[in-house]
């Protein structure tokens, strides 16, 4: 991987992660305007739950993972703490493999 | 200097604190894989200085080492950012204001985590002090993990076998979650997981996520109520 091809990837992810506050210079959002990409980033983020629980490499990912993400999700539901909601998701996909599930 | 830390609270810093040592774990592994790939050590560095987008940077590296092109990496690695678009709109409000510099580097701390956290806020001051704190140390933990992994060149693993790869989406909900609150908002997201999801086999990677945001139709009120 070039150099080039570094700088490449960096200037366009850059131009997305300007392009916000860019609009933002030039057009005065209103606020149901401010209120719709609140809510679209809430949607996109909702998706890529979906996607990083359900797909890798185009396939199923496993329900390990799905199982550890689903356990994430009953503890939200039960108002633990944040630091225990991840490190039980991640401590229950990794047993899930230990005892083999896929 | 004025202290991003004046209002992020002790439950806060621990949020961030423990996405620091998830990313960073996940870090040490991306340099691993690069060097042990056959990758010189200073591109996974200079990748992820400049990049700084961890999915992005796992597929084109995970592209050029699978034997594509530079261009395929490149293409890869923008369609997973394309929702850095709207993501930077959403917290456009957060970036803006200060030096140029400033306002750069706001943009570059633009990830997942750091959107997520600050729109889980209500308050201004606290969103934008939540989303600094939170992607300077995200920043710094990450860029440090990499050179590590890259340098030290050991095989830190397969990072599956600890459950990190649940920690990602786990992490999100945690902090989306709560903020899905009325029958619109959780019915588009509903709507908009699912077509996500079912689009994947069809769409290049980075796509599917974006086909999310016909789940927006779901909020769609009656003309009256829509404010001018």
């Amino acid at each position: 991987m070039s150099l080039l091809a570094i700088f490449v990837l960096a200037a366009g992810t850059f131009a997305f992660r300007i392009a916000g506050p860019l609009l933002a210079d030039r057009f005065e959002f209103s606020e149901s305007v401010q209120a719709w990409t609140t809510h679209a980033a809430t949607v996109l983020l909702a998706a890529l739950i979906a996607t990083s629980t359900l797909v890798q490499d185009g396939e199923f990912a496993g329900w390990a993972r799905l199982g550890g993400v689903g356990l994430a999700v009953v503890l939200v539901a039960l108002r633990a703490p944040f630091p225990v909601v991840v490190i039980a998701a991640a401590a229950a996909t990794a047993g899930l493999r230990q005892l083999g599930v896929g | 200097m004025r202290s991003v830390w004046r209002t992020v609270d002790v439950k806060r810093a621990r949020v961030i604190t423990l996405l620091c040592i998830a990313d960073a774990v996940v870090a040490l592994s991306f340099g691993a894989i690069c060097v042990g790939g056959g990758l010189e050590w200073w591109i996974p560095v200079v990748l992820s200085l400049v990049v700084f987008a961890g999915g992005a940077q796992f597929a084109a590296v995970g592209t050029v080492l699978a034997g594509g092109s530079a261009a395929a990496a490149v293409a890869t690695g923008l369609l997973l950012n394309t929702r850095l678009l709207p993501f930077s709109v959403s917290v456009a409000d957060v970036i803006k204001g200060g030096s140029p510099l400033r306002q750069a580097f706001g943009a570059h701390i633009v990830t997942d985590e750091t959107v997520a956290l600050a729109l889980a806020e209500t308050d201004a001051e606290r969103r934008r002090d939540v989303f600094w704190a939170c992607g300077v140390s995200l920043f710094v933990c990450w860029n440090l993990g990499v050179a590590v992994g890259a340098v030290a060149g050991a095989r830190i693993g397969d990072t599956d076998a600890f459950g990190l790869d649940a920690a990602f989406p786990a992490v999100l909900v945690a902090i989306v979650l709560p903020s899905l609150t009325g029958t619109r908002v959780r019915l588009s997201a509903a709507v908009g997981s699912a077509v996500a999801v079912l689009s994947t086999p069809f769409l290049a990677a980075g796509l599917p996520v974006l086909t999310s945001l016909v789940g927006l139709v779901a909020l769609v009120r009656r003309p009256s109520r829509v404010r001018g």
